[in-house]
């Protein structure tokens, strides 16, 4: 994907060229690209004078930061103690199936990420399933198939 | 000025020095992989342990990190102290099993097994970020990080790609204390971190001597013209 280097100054400047804002910015960039391009990392901790090395650094620590293109809706899957004995990690396997990907992977047609969560504080619908946002509570296998059809024909 | 005591021995130290800088100008051996004289303490590796009395209270306290107090009473190689430090010799045993520098350590606090799983792609490396703070703050090139998190945390360049902003100068080598780091001289040509670079020769002597673009690099830093940079330390 092309970065435009305008559109990365924008958001720069939005944060005064403040370094300490160096997390803020990238969360920008990825609501822009859905991942954090290398370009954008390097052009960012070039206006902000910091090493690139720095700036992967924090890419990389932060999970909600990515440096591959995500998918176009974002799936968490909840394995938190309530959803885990619940048959969290059952849905979890329904939707690696069903999706032909791992956790963490995107599909080829880039429209599904699927990740696991530790827990998304919604206890009483376990299994929980949040997909951009939205929450499914008491998911079964056949609703995870519901949901990516809801999904998938959507767009 | 602070008065405390290390193993029963009076010592007197500057305010905020480290009980570790005490104890090694006072001839203790405390044993420790993370510290640089240079760099200074993140107390990273946790091997310089020691036991901390303060009235009738103990603690075991990284010795990297703990300012000199006064009337504190340290102990270098209490049964406490060594419990820890053979622990602590165990995990790092367990996570670098083929580094000499630990397998070397380990024997001598008399540990040969570690008890946990063994790591199998850690290389040499303890995290001890040496390599990452002499990069940044002895060389000024910065060209190294760590990336990701727990398990997965590792030193790096970004991306793991040669880096532009690498020198080349090995200094990251140099100053890691367990042999991690891979650097590999062939026919004039240096690799490190994925990145090769082309060695400049003495004009004099007509060795290989240091990567032209360390030579650039000091040259831009400090004004001394290439033409001095190129002759090798043995001829000048």
């Amino acid at each position: 994907m092309e970065v435009d280097a305008a559109v990365i100054n924008t958001i720069i400047d939005k944060y005064g060229k403040d370094k300490s804002y160096l997390l803020a910015m990238f969360q920008d960039v990825q609501r822009q690209y859905r991942y954090l391009p290398k370009e954008a990392i390097r052009h960012i901790c070039d206006m902000l004078h910091l090493p690139f090395s720095k700036g992967y650094e924090v890419a990389t620590f932060y999970s909600s930061l990515s440096l591959t293109p995500r998918g176009k809706h974002t799936v968490h899957v909840c394995l938190g103690t309530a959803c885990h004995l619940r048959g969290g990690p059952n849905i979890l396997d329904t939707f690696e199936r069903e999706l032909h990907i791992k956790r963490g992977d995107t599909t080829e047609n880039g429209l599904f990420t699927l990740e696991s969560v530790n827990c998304l504080g919604a206890c009483a619908l376990a299994p929980l399933v949040r997909v951009d946002g939205h929450d499914y509570g008491k998911t079964t296998p056949g609703s995870v198939k519901k949901i990516i059809k809801e999904y998938g024909e959507s767009t | 000025m602070v008065e405390f005591a290390i193993n029963g021995k009076k010592v007197t130290a500057e305010k905020g020095e480290s009980v570790l800088d005490v104890a090694h100008r006072e001839g203790f051996d405390i044993p420790t992989l993370c510290y640089h004289d240079t760099l200074g303490s993140d107390g990273r590796c946790r091997l310089c342990v020691v036991e901390v009395r303060k009235g009738n209270r103990k603690r075991i306290a990284t010795s990297c990190l703990y300012p000199a107090e006064s009337g504190i009473e340290v102990f270098t190689e209490s049964p406490d102290v060594l419990l820890v430090r053979k622990t602590v010799l165990e995990l790092l045993l367990a996570r670098c099993p083929n580094s000499e520098t630990i397998q070397y350590l380990a024997k001598e606090y008399g540990v040969t097994q570690a008890r946990y799983r063994k790591d199998n792609d850690k290389g040499k490396c303890i995290l001890c970020n040496l390599c990452v703070k002499t990069c940044e703050l002895n060389v000024g090139a910065a060209a190294l990080g760590m990336s990701g998190k727990g398990p997965f945390k590792k030193v790096t360049t970004p991306y793991g790609e040669p880096s532009n902003d690498c020198i080349g100068c090995g200094a990251c080598v140099a100053i890691c204390p367990t042999g991690h780091i891979y650097i590999e001289e062939k026919d004039g040509v240096r690799t490190i971190w994925n990145k090769r670079f082309e060695l400049a020769r003495c004009p004099k002597c007509n060795r290989y001597h240091a990567p032209v673009e360390q030579l650039a690099f000091i040259a831009s830093r400090s004004g001394t013209t290439m033409e001095q940079l190129l002759i090798c330390p043995d001829c000048k």
